[in-house]
């Protein structure tokens, strides 16, 4: 038997596990956000021409203590898309040669094995979707309101694609990424505590997606 | 394979329970010829050079036929029953195993003299300090 | 049953390896897919040809020597069970079988289907312990421990390292291997001295061997004949969080 070579510890959040804890507690931030964005977001299906979203929109560009919470969001999204891009190295390094017959679709979810595609999907996603809110409104001083800003977006039958198509990937995304995070964070203690999470996951990811993909419909339908 | 199933014949039939008196030299010299053809015949696949699972097998065999042929020099030196171990030449008037401790009350430990060379033996006799052995009796 | 076989054939740790096919045939569904292997190897070694090595021992599952990956799975296409306990019967009649050893860069392959996993006993050995004073047994019930929690750390302590988790975990990890043994001594009273040393030196060595990170896909759950559950790892990490986290109450 080989005998055990002595290291320096590495710090915390360089080993596997650290690193997975960041993952995981910058995936529940970045649920929470999806929940309070989701919340302001469905002012936009009011039937009073936009004056309660706008009024939201207004409150969320100027009040200083979001302006702080948005540059953690910023921070968060840095963190979880780099740990992210180094658990892509590290797969690899760690299974040089793959297998020639794999047949993972028997033991993982497809939610599970399609973390990749998703997160990428949503990163393209995050890219357009700020370019034509968050930049253009922010930096570029659109002469739109907010409202007119979105209505104008999804009575193109393309964008509404493009949301609900990323609304669905978004979901599996949560459909592995809620289940894990509690799982990472070593929540899940028991197997009834196990079964909670994951109804819990299932509900979250079908319901928060949902309600992103319907304002998009919303606005398209109403062109009809 | 027809190999195991000689040794089998070698070993089982005349060195078994109970063992006979008579060919009493048979099986040793049977079990010699069958290391002679195993070292003679022997086709190990692959090299020792590397992992060789097979090589770890013949090997295997090899100490089994060296270990086999001590047994029967082992059985046929001790010329006494014990229990199970019996020799139909040893027997009570009644039939029961008859144990000669007064000779045999000793472990044997054998020494390799060299090809072809009688094992040499080493007694370690047994000593009975407060338990005095007896023989069982079954009626 | 005739079955073609498409099997690694690797010579040594240099050798880059390849498939090469067999065809076997007369079959009995009953057969075990190790003495399958067997007959192919008898006839191979007739024919002048390299038997395929592989590992086995016990051939009753609990050694956890035999270690193959059929058709794209750990210890084929059954789950939780070893390849010796899988049988001809699982599958169809003129099948072709992909035969792989397990894959992962501190698993290097020594001969065809042959992987040395001794990275998995440098991990035990780097933690997976309790420290006792040698002498006499103590008596079986001296140090009460509740029956469910008892139940529950045996649950844990039944992993044979078989190194299926890693085989099966699309990052090559080992944490339901590690997970299972820092679970098993966190639970009982003779784990708690080390529990903190246990599972970050344990990770360290973990990490130290190369193998990948946890993505909770539960794959390896799935293949593990001894059923350790994934609750080992939420364990594992609620233990490591813990022991970054809270002042260790032995250290000085």
């Amino acid at each position: 038997m080989s005998s055990v070579q002595t290291l320096p510890r590495p710090s915390w959040l360089h080993t596997a596990v650290g690193r997975k804890v960041v993952m995981a507690l910058t995936g529940l931030f970045l649920m929470s956000f999806l929940v309070v964005h989701l919340a302001g977001n469905l002012l936009l299906l009011r039937n009073d021409g936009g004056a309660a979203f706008n009024a939201y929109a207004e409150f969320m560009s100027t009040n200083p203590f979001i302006r702080v919470l948005e540059i953690l969001l910023f921070a968060g999204f840095v963190l979880h898309i780099y740990q992210g891009l180094y658990f892509i190295w590290r797969e690899k390094k760690s299974r040089p040669i793959g297998y020639a017959r794999n047949a993972a679709h028997a033991n993982t979810t497809l939610f599970a094995r399609s973390m990749r595609i998703s997160a990428l999907v949503i990163l393209l996603f995050l890219v357009v979707h700020l370019r034509h809110f968050f930049v253009e409104h922010r930096f570029l001083g659109s002469s739109l309101t907010m409202y007119d800003s979105c209505k104008l977006a999804f009575e193109n039958p393309y964008y509404t694609l493009f949301y609900v198509a990323s609304s669905v990937l978004l979901a599996f995304h949560l459909a592995h990424g809620f289940y894990s995070s509690f799982q990472t964070l070593g929540l899940v203690m028991n197997h009834r505590i196990e079964r909670l999470v994951k109804v819990a996951g299932a509900a979250f990811a079908f319901l928060v997606p949902l309600g992103f993909a319907v304002i998009p419909l919303y606005f398209w339908i109403r062109t009809f | 394979m027809s190999f195991t199933e000689n040794w089998g014949k070698s070993c089982g039939t005349t060195v078994g329970l109970p063992a006979t008196p008579k060919g009493s030299r048979r099986p040793l010299q049977q079990v010699r010829e069958l290391r002679e053809r195993f070292w003679r015949e022997v086709r190990v696949p692959g090299t020792g050079a590397e992992f060789n699972q097979n090589l770890e097998k013949a090997l295997r065999v090899a100490d089994f036929l060296e270990l086999g042929e001590l047994m029967i020099v082992d059985a046929y030196h001790r010329e006494e029953s014990c229990g199970c171990h019996l020799r139909e030449e040893y027997q009570t008037p009644e039939g029961e195993a008859l144990r000669r401790d007064e000779e045999y009350a000793y472990v044997a430990a054998w020494e390799w003299a060299g090809e072809n060379e009688p094992p040499i033996l080493h007694k370690e006799p047994l000593q009975f300090e407060f338990v005095k052995p007896t023989v069982r009796s079954y009626k | 049953m005739r079955f073609t076989l498409r099997i690694w054939r690797q010579k040594n740790a240099q050798d880059p390896g390849r498939f090469e096919t067999y065809e076997v045939d007369g079959i009995s569904p009953n057969t075990s897919f190790l003495e399958m292997l067997d007959v192919l190897n008898e006839r191979l070694i007739k024919e002048g040809k390299e038997p395929v090595a592989f590992d086995h021992d016990c051939r009753e599952g609990i050694c956890g020597s035999c270690g193959l990956f059929i058709n794209g799975r750990a210890h084929g296409p059954l789950p939780n069970i070893t390849t010796c306990r899988l049988y001809m019967r699982h599958f169809r009649d003129g099948e072709t079988i992909t035969i792989e050893p397990f894959r992962a860069k501190p698993f290097p392959v020594i001969r065809d289907l042959v992987v040395d996993r001794s990275a998995l006993d440098r991990i035990i050995q780097a933690g997976g312990y309790i420290s006792v004073n040698a002498g006499s047994a103590p008596d079986a019930n001296a140090i009460p421990i509740p029956k469910p929690v008892a139940d529950r750390a045996f649950d844990y302590a039944t992993c044979i390292g078989c190194g299926a988790c890693v085989a099966a975990c699309k990052n090559a990890s080992a944490m339901l291997f590690t997970a299972a043994k820092v679970a098993h001594l966190a639970l009982l009273p003779q784990g708690q001295p080390e529990r903190r040393q246990r599972v970050q030196k344990m990770v360290a060595q973990m990490d130290l061997e190369g193998f990948g990170h946890c993505s909770n896909t539960g794959a390896c759950a799935v293949e593990c004949p001894a059923k350790i559950p994934l609750t080992a790892i939420a364990q594992l990490q609620r233990d490591f969080i813990w022991a970054h986290f809270t002042p260790d109450p032995y250290a000085r």
